[in-house]
């Protein structure tokens, strides 16, 4: 049971196959997409909610992911755990995922055992119980989820105080795992809610992919979730991140040896109308690329190879948000005796060569053909298959769009990178974020002695 | 990256099978190196990997680090080719070139598109035959090396699980951080770095494994032309065996708000012949993730931890038996005494008839999702072909999960996992 922020990152290189998605819409509101990949006997079902930290509201931050824990907890025909137990025993291997936009529910069976899936996520659409009991067990697991995570890692923190900062009235802003007083201060009630609120046909999506013939799939789907009531979902209000007008800093000090920077500059995501023009999401994805693809893009090349400044350096955007908005991000971990500042007049100098010069026709075929090759890498991955079409249409984005996505990148040229680079890396969008590196202890030492028995 | 924290003891021992449907060609080449060969077309893709016994275990404590430097700087320049130049030739076809390093191995792999591979593979040979390990680039990623280890003497989990390798294997080899030392490294040099690749990257000493989209006949010639490059050595070593180290308890303080805590010893080879019954009974005990007794007894039923596990590592020489956890710090007493207890009344009972058909059932039925992509079978064979496994391992997998009983799994753990030995690592105590 996890949350998973990145993991739309995963869509920097995304696979864009010509294999057919097939589609059908219950009665009951609730669409369900197929993927049909035969080379191994194996299914992959997953049950994407659009629900996530997103949705969340000031006081109960974090909700969305305890839930998600509380879906395992049992429902009114089965036990706590229980569930975990029955995919086990049918050879399967399951957990799940909460991110900004969504939550995600899936099971990885040999393909006979479709139903055992389809059945319990069913059930639990519509069935869980929640008991003050069980709540309060279990929130103590995520509050330590939280402090493993979060609260011991110094890079976790900067990332969190980055988005606090980035977004203030743009739901973004708040930590997906929920901030630790609103963690002590939930209730079982504050999770029955949130079920009630988003746990419904008509806001979720079933995908299935592997070894599996989708008429057959569809059946399957018809049997399990048709007769689940539809409920109205509450209407979401926009939350349109306010203007900045300048650029925001925050320093953070925690037990470290390296230091630690994060910029983040405000940026556009793409538009769910894909008849939007598109030309500057796909030139920021560019971007990004050339900034840190590999080993020898930009940031690496220049900052830690060549001037040594940094032991580490790179860049990533997520082009796609249900939010609306996005971050193109640099991240380095200065060298040792090298001081935070110069690394962020390194990372905004690559930034400015780039708008002077833009760059060249080599770093854009890299690029190109880096997507080309992923196109086939990724069908390598039943799993992955499906996690994308999951992610895009809970977002908001037809799944259609991974046919574009090759022909879009090839299309950026020069000077679309350059001027993306010029309009978006401002002062004016950015926020840093630093840390300040804490020694431990000077007294820790070793207290060892020999185990007596 | 998230995902596999919990699934990391199912990672870690992944070697099951039922009738794979995969075909596996085995021969050796004239440089002796073992090959693997799975020829499967369905996508125009090709990986190759190859691994050498050139782990940390070969590191000794004047010179450690020095087979992680190694296996790193492999990728840094070959044949006069500089890195930067090395690394874009293979961006610019599309194909990926990766190393991985462990106590027992480094290993090096390529994915290629089967339409460059001709290239790919010739920069692939050009990088295992003919590092460069140059002088500026050594002195650079020294640097970085240092950056690291001094960086994970702030980390809790990178504290406690050296401090847990130093206590259970004392004076081998298993015991020395994998990356070295900032003393060790200081002094290591070109001149080392290219005699420890000529002593330890061996043709008759490596395993090849390639998969996907070419026939037998081209596989056979790639694999000659790998193998015909590298260093060979009639005279090889071993690593040496491990003695059980004296029991110990170490507390260490950390201002972190967890406490991180290490359980174990070193317990198992590879191609131990008690491998399936404590492979199947850790399932039950703290290798089955939500459904195994730890995850019921500290999570699940107390709520303590986010995650607790217990794995066996079979390696070359003792592999550790190890059960971790994080906690909050004034609740790590209560999570160290449950996991001991959980332990000693597995070992005691074994585990119920309900638990060993689960465990039976979960590992045969899901048998197919080990080995559903190349790349997972890549990497399940490059382990076979590493460690030596019979040809017929996938195949007679479930034969040998359905043989394990619950006496079985008893007499095992109480032959060999014993508490009396074990070593105790706490970081993060107030």
């Amino acid at each position: 049971m996890h949350l998973f922020k990145l993991l739309f990152l995963l869509i920097l290189t995304p696979y864009f196959a010509v294999a057919e998605v097939h589609e059908t819409t219950l009665a009951n509101g609730m669409r369900v997409l197929v993927k049909q990949d035969s080379r191994s006997p194996v299914v992959v079902s997953q049950v994407w909610y659009r629900a996530g930290s997103i949705d969340e509201v000031n006081g109960k931050t974090g909700i969305a992911h305890v839930l998600e824990h509380m879906m395992f907890k049992g429902t009114k025909s089965s036990k706590p755990g229980q569930f975990s137990e029955i995919i086990a025993a049918a050879g399967g291997r399951e957990n799940a995922f909460t991110g900004a936009d969504y939550t995600c529910y899936f099971q990885q069976l040999e393909k006979s055992q479709l139903p055992v899936a389809l059945k319990m996520e069913a059930d639990r659409m519509q069935n869980l119980v929640i008991t003050e009991k069980e709540f309060n067990k279990e929130i103590n697991v995520v509050m330590e989820e939280r402090r493993w995570r979060t609260d011991d890692k110094p890079t976790s923190k900067v990332n969190e105080l980055m988005q606090s900062l980035a977004f203030v009235s743009h739901p973004y802003g708040r930590p997906i795992v929920g901030w630790m007083d609103d963690l002590e201060n939930m209730n079982y009630a504050d999770a029955q809610e949130w079920y009630d609120d988003w746990y419904a046909p008509n806001n979720a999506i079933l995908v299935v992919a592997g070894d599996v013939i989708p008429s057959d799939v569809f059946k399957l789907a018809k049997k399990y979730f048709e007769n689940i009531p539809s409920r109205q979902i509450k209407s979401r209000k926009p939350q349109i991140e306010a203007k900045q007008e300048g650029v925001r800093r925050a320093s953070l000090k925690a037990p470290s040896k390296l230091s630690y920077i994060q910029m983040g500059y405000k940026v556009p995501a793409l538009n769910k109308d894909l008849k939007q023009d598109s030309a500057d999401i796909y030139a920021l994805e560019v971007l990004a690329g050339i900034l840190s693809n590999t080993s020898t893009s930009r940031l690496n090349q220049n900052i830690v190879n060549e001037a040594g400044l940094a032991v580490s350096a790179s860049a990533s955007y997520a082009m796609l948000t249900r939010g609306g908005l996005s971050l193109l991000e640099l991240y380095a971990t200065p060298s040792e005796g090298v001081d935070v500042l110069t690394v962020e007049k390194a990372l905004k100098d690559e930034v400015a060569k780039i708008v002077e010069f833009g760059v060249t026709d080599e770093e854009l075929n890299r690029i190109k053909t880096g997507v080309i090759a992923s196109d086939v890498y990724q069908k390598d991955s039943v799993f992955y298959q499906g996690m994308q079409i999951g992610q895009l249409e809970t977002m908001g984005y037809p799944h259609q769009l991974m046919d574009q996505y090759t022909n879009k990148i090839k299309a950026v040229n020069s000077k679309q990178v350059q001027a993306v680079a010029k309009k978006y890396l401002i002062d004016e969008k950015l926020t840093v974020v630093t840390l300040d590196p804490q020694p431990l202890d000077p007294n820790h030492k070793p207290q060892g002695r020999p185990h007596a028995h | 990256m998230l995902i596999k924290k919990i699934f990391f003891t199912i990672v870690v021992l992944t070697f099951s099978t039922v009738n794979a449907g995969i075909k596996i060609e085995h021969w050796l080449t004239a440089d002796g190196a073992k090959v693997y060969f799975v020829e499967n077309h369905d996508l125009p893709m090709l990986d190759i990997s190859i691994s050498f016994k050139a782990g940390s275990a070969r590191d000794t404590l004047k010179d450690n680090g020095i087979a992680s430097l190694t296996n790193h700087l492999m990728l840094l320049g070959s044949g006069g080719v500089d890195e930067v130049d090395l690394a874009n030739q293979f961006t610019d076809i599309g194909a990926q070139l990766d190393s991985s390093f462990d106590q027992d191995k480094s290993s090096f792999s390529l994915r290629t598109l089967s339409e460059k591979k001709d290239k790919a593979i010739q920069l692939f040979n050009l990088v295992l035959h003919k590092p460069d390990f140059n002088g500026e680039v050594i002195t650079r990623e020294k640097k970085r090396y240092f950056a690291s280890i001094r960086q994970g003497e702030t980390e809790p989990s990178s504290i406690a699980s050296k401090a847990f390798m130093k206590a259970i294997y004392a004076n081998h080899s298993y015991a020395l951080p994998e990356s070295g030392t900032v003393e060790t490294l200081e002094s290591i040099d070109q001149l080392q770095l290219k005699e420890f690749y000529n002593n330890y990257y061996l043709s008759n000493q490596s395993s090849i494994v390639i998969v996907g989209d070419v026939d037998i006949a081209v596989a056979k010639n790639i694999a000659s032309n790998l193998s015909a490059g590298l260093p060979n050595n009639p005279n090889t070593s071993f690593y040496s065996k491990v003695e059980i180290a004296n029991p110990q308890e170490i507390k260490i303080q950390h201002p972190s708000s967890q406490a991180h805590l290490y359980y174990g010893g070193a317990v198992i080879k590879r191609g131990d012949p008690d491998f399936f019954p404590l492979y199947v009974g850790n399932y039950i005990l703290g290798g089955g993730g939500f459904v195994s007794r730890l995850t019921g007894e500290v999570r699940e039923k107390k709520g303590l931890v986010y995650s607790v596990y217990s794995y066996f590592m079979p390696m070359l020489e003792l592999g550790p038996f190890q059960v971790g956890l994080q906690t909050k710090k004034d609740q790590i007493d209560e999570a160290l005494t449950l996991v001991k207890e959980t332990v000693k009344g597995f070992i005691q009972n074994g585990p119920t008839e309900k638990e060993l058909e689960a465990a039976k059932s979960n590992m045969i039925g899901g048998f197919p999702l080990r080995l559903d992509s190349n790349k997972k079978i890549i990497q399940y064979i490059s382990m076979m072909a590493f460690y030596n496994y019979p040809l017929d391992y996938l195949d007679t997998f479930a034969n040998q999960v359905n043989d394990v009983t619950i006496e079985k799994i008893k007499l095992a753990f109480q032959k060999r996992v014993d508490m009396n030995k074990f070593s105790t690592v706490i970081v993060g105590v107030e």
